[in-house]
């Protein structure tokens, strides 16, 4: 019951990023252990010019799990536009997260520049997962402007806090019950990730939290069971939330001792 | 062995050094090759040169500190200037979190706060309420080291050869060691280049007596002293074989880091930017594999100067015999 990503269904909802593992061989465990859906890499930072990342590229595509390439750390329209071209000629793929950061403390998106960036990257042919807020209006605009998924921030990226703004998340889903959504950033543990399926989010993008665990391979297979949980529990309809108690047991009948 | 074996080792970083200097010791007749003109004309003239093997623990495998538990005793014994004083792990006050984890990541230290901060670095009192102290760790200045074991080298009798026009053929010893780092990628496959940046600062304002790490979230970074008021501040860690200078990103972290330790820093000359490419295999461990007679030191990645001591046994042991060791391909 995965949703479709620009027409692709993937085998799990679970995103990982691919960034600040101990070592690449433990990236490749904890890549084993999650099976996620897509791995996510860094082109800006991790590689620092045109060829000098392929060492660790040819790395990341031997996991054999599809390809999001992302526009971390860019914080201008035209940094973002340029990584976005670069990463589809070293991964022959038009599937892009956008990332344009707006502030450096929260690293926050530029949801202004996020706009523009997403209306030129569509225009040329890429599919764009944009990193957004839960903001609405923003979220119009993003789809206005050509993108078919939307990846609003559970919490600041590496925080840990997990989903902040439950409701606004909801309203989120609410408002755009056919657009595929995936909280992105913030996630700090399983917990987390289940709740964002529970709400009906179609997925969850993770790296710190699994990249900076002790052991990143067990809490890689801990996020890939949370969010079987969570796509389990939503598929099996859950129950209402009541004020008061309801027996599971009915009391009528019964003996009513004082 | 019937005869004294004839080694030639290649490449003097500290890979290569170390191998060199302990095959001497054993009784090769050690001839050392480095065509790039001197001692340290790789990636270990810009190391750190820490001792720590038990704050490395924080993000490396157990296997780095248990072989590297006797490193600072095998530095002390071979190179002057071997400084034992520990190392410091700091955070700003707002990534205090930061020093929980790593306590719980690693061993042999013992929690201190403001007072005994202060105590061990006056500089630094006042600035930093809680910290962790790893007494048994040291630190070395990694260019004097690998100068001094080069003259250690030669009052053992092993030669050396820094010119590609004086080349020694490799047909003419028993052994080859081959210490060259990503030069023989052909033959060593999965090796990659890891990019780190550093700087030398020239700072007399500020008086640090042993390593202090500075955790940060997205930025841990260190900062060494070496001797007349200079730091070495180091060392990003990207996923690129850009070998290209450094970038503002790069220098501001490292900056900012420095400013946050001690504000001192501010009014501290720049001496030197460094970039270099660490060698590292997928697990990020460094590794001695052989091939005939041909064994390979390599992969030192960020533990250099901690595990190369016990890398150059290792060499040494398959080559005199002791033990048969890792087959190339295996």
């Amino acid at each position: 019951m995965t949703a479709r990503f620009y027409g692709v269904e993937l085998s799990s909802p679970l995103m990982l990023g691919t960034a600040q593992y101990p070592s690449p061989d433990i990236l490749r465990d904890a890549v084993q252990a999650a099976q996620p859906g897509v791995v996510t890499v860094s082109l800006r930072r991790e590689s620092a010019g045109e060829r000098a990342g392929q060492a660790f590229w040819s790395l990341i595509r031997e996991l054999g799990v599809p390809v999001l390439p992302n526009t971390a750390g860019c914080h201008t329209v035209k940094e973002a536009v340029t990584t976005a071209h670069m990463a589809r000629e070293v991964f022959g793929t038009e599937w892009v997260k956008l990332e344009v950061i707006g502030e450096l403390d929260t690293l926050q998106p530029d949801v202004f520049g996020l706009v523009e960036a997403a209306r030129i990257l569509s225009e040329d042919g890429f599919k764009v997962f944009p990193y957004t807020t839960e903001d609405l209006v923003v979220a119009e605009r993003l789809l206005a402007a050509g993108c078919d998924v939307l990846m609003p921030w559970g919490a600041p990226i590496g925080s840990g806090k997990g989903l902040n703004n439950i409701f606004g998340l909801r309203a989120l889903r609410a408002h755009f019950p056919d657009v595929p959504l995936v909280v992105d950033a913030g996630i700090g543990v399983p917990s987390h990730a289940a709740q964002a399926l529970e709400l009906g989010y179609d997925a969850v993008l993770i790296n710190t939290a699994v990249a900076k665990a002790g052991d990143p391979a067990v809490m890689a297979r801990a996020f890939r069971l949370a969010v079987e949980a969570g796509v389990l529990a939503r598929v099996a309809d859950p129950m209402e939330e009541r004020d008061m108690a309801v027996p599971s047991t009915p009391v009528a009948g019964k003996a009513m001792l004082a | 062995m019937t005869h004294t074996p004839r080694i030639l080792v290649k490449g003097a970083g500290v890979a290569g050094m170390t191998a060199a200097v302990t095959l001497a010791e054993r009784g090769g007749v050690v001839t050392l090759y480095e065509p790039g003109g001197r001692v340290g004309a790789g990636a270990s003239w810009m190391a750190g040169g820490m001792l720590a093997p038990w704050c490395e623990a924080e993000s490396a495998p157990p296997e780095v500190t248990a072989q590297s538990v006797d490193s600072v005793d095998w530095w002390e014994a071979h190179v002057p200037n071997v400084v034992r004083a520990g190392s410091l792990v700091l955070a700003p006050p707002r990534d205090s979190g930061e020093i929980a984890r790593f306590g719980r990541r690693t061993t042999h230290f013992e929690t201190v706060d403001g007072a005994e901060i202060a105590r061990l670095e006056p500089d630094l009192a006042g600035r930093f309420h809680k910290g962790l102290f790893f007494a048994d760790e040291g630190h070395v200045d990694p260019r004097k080291a690998l100068v001094a074991l080069l003259a250690r080298l030669e009052s053992l009798g092993g030669k050396a050869v820094f010119s590609a026009v004086d080349a020694p053929d490799d047909a003419a010893f028993d052994w080859i060691v081959d210490c060259t780092g990503l030069n023989v990628r052909q033959e060593l496959p999965t090796l990659r280049g890891v990019r780190g940046e550093m700087l030398l600062l020239r700072c007399p304002d500020v008086v640090l007596h042993r390593p202090v790490r500075m955790l940060h979230p997205r930025i841990p970074i260190y900062i060494v002293p070496r001797a007349d008021h200079v730091f070495m501040v180091g060392a990003t860690m990207i996923e690129s074989e850009n070998a290209g200078g450094m970038t503002v990103r790069s220098m501001t972290e490292l900056l900012n880091a420095a400013w946050v330790l001690h504000p001192g820093f501010a009014e501290a000359e720049i001496l030197e930017m460094g970039t270099g490419l660490r060698p590292s295999y997928p697990d990020n461990m460094p590794c001695v594999v052989r091939e005939g007679n041909h064994v390979f030191v390599n992969g030192m990645y960020r533990h250099g100067f901690l595990l190369s001591p016990a890398r150059a046994r290792e060499a040494a042991d398959m080559i005199f015999g002791n033990s048969v060791g890792k087959m190339l391909g295996n």
